[in-house]
């Protein structure tokens, strides 16, 4: 396997690119150059930054601080969960109820793939547990966060629906299902969207990073489907969590409808 | 018998029994929290007090089917499907309640989308009165509707009453609450419920 490698000399000239789009928005006034420079710098840190962590941890191999690694890129899935939710879950649950779910679904399906598909020595060896649980977690936070947007914002518009079944005896499942199908429809819509156009529309990152790396495309493509099997199943299980929970949490046990519980809505 | 003790939501309150076959009316101005007192009785909201029927707390039973003996009707009810029909679990059963309410029985198939206020307010009676509750809670259930309509919702919830299901019965229209209720309540602004001579 040879891959032709890169000096960070050779970044300068692409990087060039990134100015040429601030030339443009300043000549054409989009005033975009601030956070284009802004982003630029974020993505050159964040990405050096990962370079080196990674760099260590695969060279540590230590179940501490691959867990440590792990956890800390579940508690950004989650915070990104909650900026992404135009109403919020009360107090500790805006948080918790995605980083469980996310929890849950992305690292269950990670640790399957880890122990009955790949067999990496040790297990949990690094350079195989964080990239996979990266590309998982990605998916399933925009899942679990559609889902969970869907939900609060259906329960506000149908609550007289909602409140009609419940008025005529109906549970609170009942009364709340065509919500929590709807939610559940748009949490698995990415994914299934995704699938369908991987391949034609575009070709995925990770398969494009391995063929750069030298492999050959038909093993490439293996791993990526193994990636998109991972998603789809990572995704279903969260969002399943999320939006049941979201609704439980949403009603209380004499089946009434708590939209006090959410938050008000926020700007932007 | 409904039986409701120190009934307390925000800042309403209230204490009261419903004979069977008995209607309260209730008036007040908007805004003073009639809504309020009867969602609460129907255990839609939280809520703090007593409220039995025939001496049975409605906490010793789960609440949907406490809420299909003591039915809330709202006054734009809700609708969760596409067609009239599919909100009834036996459409052909409503059929006669429906002509009774001056619709067609052909109406089961028309979208929800097409319906006029006052085509609404009828069909969700419709929908309520076919639970065969033990108590009514209606909110404005005719305030939609024209005079015509109004009888025919009057007489069907009096020949309701007449085979004992009890009806508090809110209502902005002073004759209607003289015509139908058997008593007379009225919400001050303070949350609080006096009974006036009918």
């Amino acid at each position: 396997m040879t891959y032709i490698q890169l000096a960070y000399g050779d970044l300068v000239l692409p990087a060039l690119l990134v100015v040429m789009d601030s030339a443009l928005s300043l000549a054409l006034q989009l005033k975009l150059e601030r956070q284009l420079a802004i982003a630029t710098v974020r993505m050159v840190v964040q990405l050096v930054l990962v370079g080196y962590v990674l760099t260590f941890l695969f060279a540590v191999v230590s179940p501490f601080w691959t867990a440590l690694a792990a956890f800390i890129m579940v508690l950004f899935a989650s915070r990104e969960i909650v900026v992404r939710q135009k109403r919020r879950l009360p107090g500790f649950w805006s948080y918790g109820l995605g980083a469980a779910c996310t929890l849950l679904a992305a690292g269950t399906v990670t640790i399957f793939s880890l122990l009955t598909q790949l067999h990496p020595e040790p297990w949990y060896h690094p350079r195989y547990a964080l990239p996979l649980l990266g590309m998982i977690l990605g998916n399933t936070m925009t899942g679990i966060s559609l889902g969970l947007d869907v939900l609060t914002n259906g329960l506000m518009r149908e609550r007289a629906a909602v409140e009609a079944c419940l008025a005529l005896g109906g549970t609170r499942y009942q009364a709340l299902l065509p919500v929590l199908r709807d939610a559940l429809r748009n949490g698995f819509m990415p994914t299934i969207n995704g699938m369908a156009a991987v391949g034609l529309v575009s070709l995925p990152g990770m398969m494009t990073g391995q063929i750069l790396a030298g492999v050959e495309p038909i093993d490439a493509v293996k791993y990526q489907l193994l990636i998109m099997f991972l998603i789809a199943g990572g995704t279903g299980l969260g969002t399943l969590a999320a939006v049941m929970v979201g609704g439980r949490l949403l009603t209380d046990n004499r089946h009434r409808l708590r939209l006090d519980r959410i938050g008000a809505e926020r700007a932007g | 018998m409904l039986t409701v003790i120190a009934l307390t939501r925000l800042h309403i309150s209230a204490s009261f029994e419903l004979k069977d076959g008995e209607c309260i009316a209730l008036q007040g101005p908007s805004g003073v929290g009639k809504s309020l007192l009867l969602r609460s009785i129907a255990d839609l909201d939280p809520n703090e007090g007593t409220v039995k029927l025939d001496g049975m707390l409605r906490e010793a039973m789960p609440a949907p089917l406490w809420r299909k003996q003591v039915t809330y009707l709202a006054t734009e009810p809700g609708w969760w499907a596409d067609t009239v029909e599919e909100h009834f679990s036996r459409w052909d059963y409503a059929i006669p309640l429906v002509g009774r309410l001056g619709l067609p029985p052909s109406c089961g198939t028309w979208p929800i989308q097409r319906l006029s206020t006052g085509e609404r307010q009828r069909l969700g009676l419709a929908r309520a009165l076919m639970l065969r509750s033990r108590v009514l809670l209606l909110d404005e259930p005719t305030s939609a509707l024209d005079s015509n309509s109004t009888a025919n919702v009057e007489s069907v919830i009096a020949e309701c009453m007449s085979n004992g299901t009890s009806v508090v019965w809110s209502t902005h229209d002073s004759a209607q609450a003289h015509r139908v209720g058997s008593r007379l309540f009225v919400m001050s602004s303070g949350g609080r419920i006096e009974e006036h001579q009918p």
